[in-house]
């Protein structure tokens, strides 16, 4: 098994000043703390970055992030848009699997804000196909906007259950002090907000957001010979893929890629949809948390518009959503993302989460990290097992 | 930093975008009847890589839509505008609505594609028209 023995994340929220590189220097620093091993042990940094090239001109970010953690390994880079530390992730999953390494630093990082909305709009529109979408106007709201009016189209639905979506992540993050929003809002504020595209409005979008996080991998070896307390591990991987552009996927209003993925990932666990207790989703809108629980098969297609509504994916349903508050609350720095979830779900099934008692006996959860409009997609199962 | 060199072109889609201008719109074809857009040596669906030029039907439906209302700076001048994909059969484009009041679009709704220029930066833009 992969044994997550450290997590580690910045608040996140609007730091426009902050390099990437002292942000992932924090997030390591907490990782290692938590931890209790010798960052020397790190035999290589896999780290996730989206935009660095835009918000920081700044490439190569491997090495830089390797030194800001303090470790004396060889560092890559993944990029899968808003899943480059879902990447990373797997990634070092397989390497500690394959006994090539004992232990890993993963992690992501992103600075956003610094490019006001308008740098950050354009910046998160090259994850689109530029020659069929982004010069056709398609924003990153916008093909999310298209998806949610296909998904009513096919399934039914309206804008309050969305509504109800953004409600419950908000209600989640009132107490997570990493959260960018710990602010309560109501169905009417949703409602009510100006419209970024039709018909997403402010309240469904993730926020802009600057962060880090990073987290501890090691192999069962290396937990034993070093005595070192890590409950739990990643049990599970997958991974699917899709067309880029939206245009050219057969259904507007799913996300096989994540069907794929989370296919792969439960039989990797051995582990089935009824299973999972808990999951963090990739609600970069709120329509985007409803296509994530169907590719996940907690829902048939066209059931889960009306599960935040319902309250059975509110922290005392039946099967908690985005307990963090999600990527709406909780904030999307990009490439911080993929193992931002990781920590959150590792500290919930620990019990050292400020929202650990919704979940009390939890012992399964997910994680779904989904970049563009989910042309990449990685779910990992997350389990309390040593 | 310094933006791409705009003259060097987008060989492949600067010619696709001359032929939808000039009414001769195509799109490629594999064997298996899956459409795709160049410039593409492969087919994206079935991985053929017998690609042929077929003529682009005259009128598509409109497959989903949304209006922008915050866009990317290239487009400042432009919002609020309706982006649509329009399915044409085999083939499927995103691209812009214009003449028509986005409170009347509807899904299913019949359109003609067509080039106009992008109001913010005077490039070609695909577009589509109420039929």
């Amino acid at each position: 098994m992969v044994r997550i023995v450290g997590v580690g994340l910045t608040p996140f929220g609007t730091t426009p000043e902050r390099t990437g590189r002292d942000m992932f220097a924090e997030a390591s620093d907490a990782a290692f703390a938590d931890a209790g091993v010798p960052r020397t042990d790190a035999e290589a940094l896999y780290y996730g970055n989206f935009m660095g090239a835009l918000a920081e001109h700044q490439g190569h970010q491997g090495p830089l992030m390797a030194e800001a953690a303090g470790i004396q390994a060889p560092a890559t880079r993944f990029e899968t848009a808003c899943a480059s530390s879902g990447a990373a992730v797997r990634h070092a999953v397989q390497t500690l699997r394959n006994g090539e390494a004992d232990l890993l630093l993963v992690g992501g990082a992103e600075r956003m804000t610094n490019l006001g909305t308008d740098g950050a709009t354009e910046a998160l529109a090259i994850a689109a196909d530029d020659l069929w979408e982004v010069r056709a106007g398609v924003t990153f709201p916008g093909a999310y906007a298209l998806m949610a009016n296909a998904y009513f189209d096919t399934y039914g639905g309206s804008r309050e259950d969305l509504a109800h979506v953004a409600v419950k992540n908000h209600e989640n993050a009132l107490e997570n002090e990493h959260a960018q929003y710990q602010q309560r809002i109501d169905v009417d504020t949703v409602l009510e907000a100006p419209t970024v595209s039709a018909p997403l409005g402010l309240y469904d979008s993730c926020p802009i957001s600057d962060g880090a996080s990073a987290i501890v991998l090691a192999s069962d070896e290396y937990v034993a010979e070093n005595d070192v307390d890590a409950p739990v591990s990643i049990t599970g991987t997958g991974q699917g893929g899709d067309n880029l552009a939206l245009h050219d996927r057969e259904f507007l209003a799913r996300s096989p890629a994540a069907e794929d993925a989370a296919t792969e990932a439960y039989d990797d666990a051995g582990v089935g949809p009824d299973d999972v207790e808990l999951a963090e989703v990739h609600d970069c809108f709120t329509i985007a948390e409803v296509l994530a629980l169907e590719s996940l098969g907690f829902y048939e297609p066209g059931e889960a518009i009306g599960a935040a509504r319902r309250g059975e994916t509110t922290a005392t349903g039946d099967r908690p959503i985005n307990l963090s508050g999600g990527l709406k609350a909780k904030g999307h720095p990009v490439g911080a993302t993929g193992t931002a979830q990781i920590a959150e779900l590792t500290q919930l099934l620990r019990g050292d989460h400020v929202n650990s008692d919704a979940v009390p006996d939890a012992t399964v959860g997910l994680a779904h990290n989904a970049g563009g409009t989910v042309a990449s997609a990685f779910v990992h199962v997350v389990e309390v097992a040593e | 930093m310094s933006d791409p060199d705009d003259s060097a072109g987008e060989a492949g889609y600067d010619e696709w975008i001359a032929a939808l201008e000039d009414g001769e719109g195509y799109y490629l074809a594999c064997p298996n009847g899956h459409g795709s857009l160049p410039p593409r040596r492969r087919c994206p669906h079935c991985s053929s890589g017998e690609l042929t030029e077929q003529a682009l039907p005259e009128t598509g439906t409109i497959a989903t839509f949304t209006e922008t209302q915050v866009p990317i700076p290239s487009f400042a001048d432009d919002a609020p505008y309706v982006v649509a994909i329009v399915d044409f059969g085999d083939i499927r484009l995103t691209g812009q609505l214009g003449e028509i009041d986005p409170a009347a679009v509807e899904i299913g709704q019949l359109v003609a594609p067509e080039i106009v220029e992008r109001e913010t930066t005077g490039e070609p833009l695909v577009a589509f028209r109420p039929v």
